[in-house]
């Protein structure tokens, strides 16, 4: 029963670094109908291998079969699926805000502060906040800056390494 | 290093592989390779139409076990070749496929006769490679055929740009390839081993399931041994009849939507299902839910993803199926005493009785099922059938027996019709010395018929036998058994004359109206230099029995 429960988990992959391989990967997700949450590509400490780290919903059977199924591509290298305990997993967002006055403006960089995020953009109007964390602050955040309105907002993805 | 071309190293790098023949078709965007193949000692067979060159190499790579080549321009001849390569796909067969591409200036541009062909292919390929500089066409092709042929094989495509076959560069061939994301060579781990011979000791009531993967590592005499050893019955998938002489005692036939009788009974009835190199697709499983759901399932496979994928496993085993039975039997061969006879064996013997004749001598003389078993007595066992797709194919499946490893050739993941004549002309290449068969339907063979003129052109003789129904038989016996008889769009009337068609290509062909006429046509065509084509009228209503209605499980098998 337990291989029936839907949970998140993160998958990381060393890949060929060339033209084609992240179409390979995200093309078998959707060919065998895997559903990608979030995906992040970019190089090693070897120019000639990228690092994809994907992180998906479902059950450990769907898990398996995802990570079998990449490690069955010719362009991967290493695939392994990253228990949440053990890894570092950190995310980027950029969250523009309205800001409708300078009280809200003051409380907004108050509470990126809070967040240990920072401004890194303000215009007439909007506040651009840089926030890095796990998923679950990023999320707290965008709760919060909703409060305000919300302009814009970029994520990218789930980024993460093994501890130790 | 040689300096030479592109289209020149392609051609060296497919020698050194001892490629000795390519079935193809050329165009615009392959002409500097057809240049170089003009004085090539290559043989060059060539197609009609994309699809049937694909099935051409997949023939002769099924017959030969060795990797079947085929070659079409960019654009529409590489989108006509694509049905081919996934019926490799589904199949697990070893084909390189190469085409042309647009200049490497055009790709993007949406240039005459460009397509994304590698995109196209990317899933129904195990690896495609494109090239961009012609230095990297030697070793694109060793890869290509390291990666079609070990492991669990498959197509590779190699798609070439017009611009990358012409220019010259300094070549080197390399005896070997090391692909780092790739090791095909997986030994099974000891101890899971172990936990099946500890399960295969205590069965009481053990049944082998063999998929292809027996027929793909040259295990059948292994499997044999082994099954003879266990005393456990084998039923075979589609892709892997032939694998086990199917006159043994042992033999239950091939299981599945339109298994034998005695397969969907007594493989329900296992205690320890040995499954070797199958991957319990939905055809021969029926539902998944209900295949034998309290059995032991202990399952071979050198391809990971297949494990757990449609049915949760109790012993998976990661490795090579001819390594893994050695293990297996050398372990148990110890353990086990040589038996003649079990209460299991006798449960076989009583089941085979119950359903003894009940399918075979029905119905008129040209009724598929004794036609088939007239046709099997006419050839030799070392005769290779091929099919085509829908009722012809299941009747062979079910009543054409086979005693020999690849001497059976169906398109089973895919089921493509059309795919039986090319790649029956194909395996005639790979065995000339063997006589080739095409089981058709009429539908199938007017898929794929312009092949005639390859077959005859080239000289490559093969029989087709057309259970000709004028219908597309398989779909007219779904809508007959579920859909109230009600015929949609399944009647193909009389046209083409099968007889005459023959004729038009050069071929000879005979449409006959008994059982001895049939025998004295196939024993003339046999000795023919030509391609015989034999055009049997059989009843429309005709059905196929057993039958598994779609969605449901073994234990629903509807006799007739």
């Amino acid at each position: 029963m337990e291989r029936r429960v839907k949970k998140t988990y993160i998958i990381s992959t060393i890949v060929e670094n060339k033209p084609g391989v992240l179409h390979k990967a995200s093309n078998m997700f959707r060919c065998r109908g895997f559903n990608i949450d979030s995906i992040s590509v970019g190089p090693t400490e070897h120019k000639d291998l990228s690092r994809m780290t994907i992180t998906i919903k479902g059950d450990s059977a769907t898990v398996e079969q995802v990570v079998k199924q990449l490690a069955k591509l010719i362009d991967v290298i290493k695939v392994s699926a990253l228990s949440l305990g053990s890894t570092v997993v950190r995310e980027l967002a950029l969250v523009k805000l309205h800001v409708a006055d300078a009280r809200a403006r003051s409380d907004i960089i108050n509470y990126a502060n809070v967040f240990r995020s920072r401004v890194v953009d303000v215009a007439p109007g909007s506040i651009t906040v840089e926030v890095t964390g796990s998923p679950d602050k990023i999320d707290a955040f965008i709760t919060l800056a909703s409060t305000f309105g919300i302009k814009e907002i970029a994520r990218t993805g789930i980024t993460a390494l093994v501890r130790g | 290093m040689v300096e030479m071309s592109g289209a020149q190293a392609l051609i060296e790098a497919l020698y050194k592989e001892k490629v000795e023949v390519i079935f193809g078709l050329p165009g615009g965007a392959m002409i500097p390779v057809y240049d170089v193949l003009r004085d090539s000692k290559i043989r060059h067979i060539l197609g009609r139409h994309e699809q049937s060159v694909a099935h051409m190499a997949e023939g002769f790579a099924r017959a030969s076990g060795r990797v079947g080549v085929c070659m079409a321009t960019s654009g529409p001849g590489a989108t006509n070749l694509v049905t081919g390569i996934a019926n490799a796909y589904m199949d697990s067969s070893s084909i390189v496929a190469v085409t042309g591409q647009v200049p490497t200036s055009m790709i993007g541009k949406d240039a005459f006769q460009e397509v994304d062909i590698i995109g196209i292919t990317t899933p129904i390929t195990k690896h495609n490679f494109q090239p961009r500089y012609a230095s990297e066409i030697p070793k694109t092709v060793k890869m290509a055929f390291h990666i079609a042929s070990t492991g669990r094989p498959g197509p590779v495509l190699i798609d070439i740009p017009k611009d990358v076959q012409s220019n010259t560069a300094d070549m080197i061939f390399p005896n070997k390839v090391e692909i780092r994301g790739y090791n095909p060579n997986i030994s099974p781990h000891p101890l899971q081993v172990k936990k099946a011979i500890d399960l295969l000791t205590k069965a009481e009531k053990p049944v082998i399931m063999a998929g292809g993967g027996v027929i793909l590592s040259n295990a059948s005499q292994k499997l044999q041994a082994m099954a003879e050893l266990l005393l456990a019955p084998v039923v075979t998938t589609l892709m892997s009849k032939g694998c086990f002489p199917e006159n043994h005692p042992l033999s239950l036939g091939v299981l599945g939507m339109h298994g034998s009788a005695e397969a969907n009974k007594l493989i329900l009835e296992a205690d320890v299902l040995l499954a070797a190199g199958a991957r319990f697709s939905d055809r021969t499983t029926g539902k998944i839910e209900e295949f034998c759901p309290d059995t032991k399932i202990i399952h071979i496979d050198i391809d990971p993803s297949e494990i757990g994928k449609n049915k949760a496993i109790d012993v998976p085993i990661v490795g090579d199926l001819s390594k893994t039975l050695d293990m297996l039997y050398d372990s148990l061969a110890k353990r086990l005493e040589k038996r003649e006879d079990s209460p299991w064996l006798r449960r076989v013997r009583q089941t085979r009785e119950e359903f003894k004749g009940k399918m075979i001598d029905q119905g008129e003389d040209l009724a598929p099922p004794k036609l088939l078993k007239k046709l099997r007595e006419l050839l030799p066992n070392k005769a290779v059938i091929t099919t085509e797709v829908g009722q012809n194919q299941m009747w062979a499946s079910l009543y054409f027996k086979v005693f020999e490893p690849r001497t059976f050739i169906s398109s089973g993941g895919l089921g493509t019709m059309g795919f039986g004549f090319p790649a029956a002309i194909g395996a005639k290449v790979a065995r000339p010395d063997v006589p080739v068969v095409d089981i058709a339907g009429d539908g199938s063979f007017a898929m794929t018929a312009n092949s005639l003129a390859t077959s005859v052109l080239e000289k490559i003789p093969v029989i087709v036998v057309i259970l000709n129904n004028s219908m597309l038989g398989m779909v007219a016996q779904w809508q007959r058994l579920f859909y109230n008889r009600r015929y949609s769009a399944v009647e193909l009337g009389a046209a083409p004359d099968f007889v005459k068609l023959a004729e038009a290509f050069g071929a000879q062909g005979f449409r006959i109206g008994s059982l001895d006429e049939f025998t004295k046509v196939v024993k003339g065509a046999l000795k023919s230099e030509v391609t015989t084509v034999i055009d049997v009228p059989i009843s429309p209503e005709e059905n196929v029995f057993p039958m598994v209605p779609a969605g449901k499980g073994l234990k629903d098998t509807i006799y007739g």
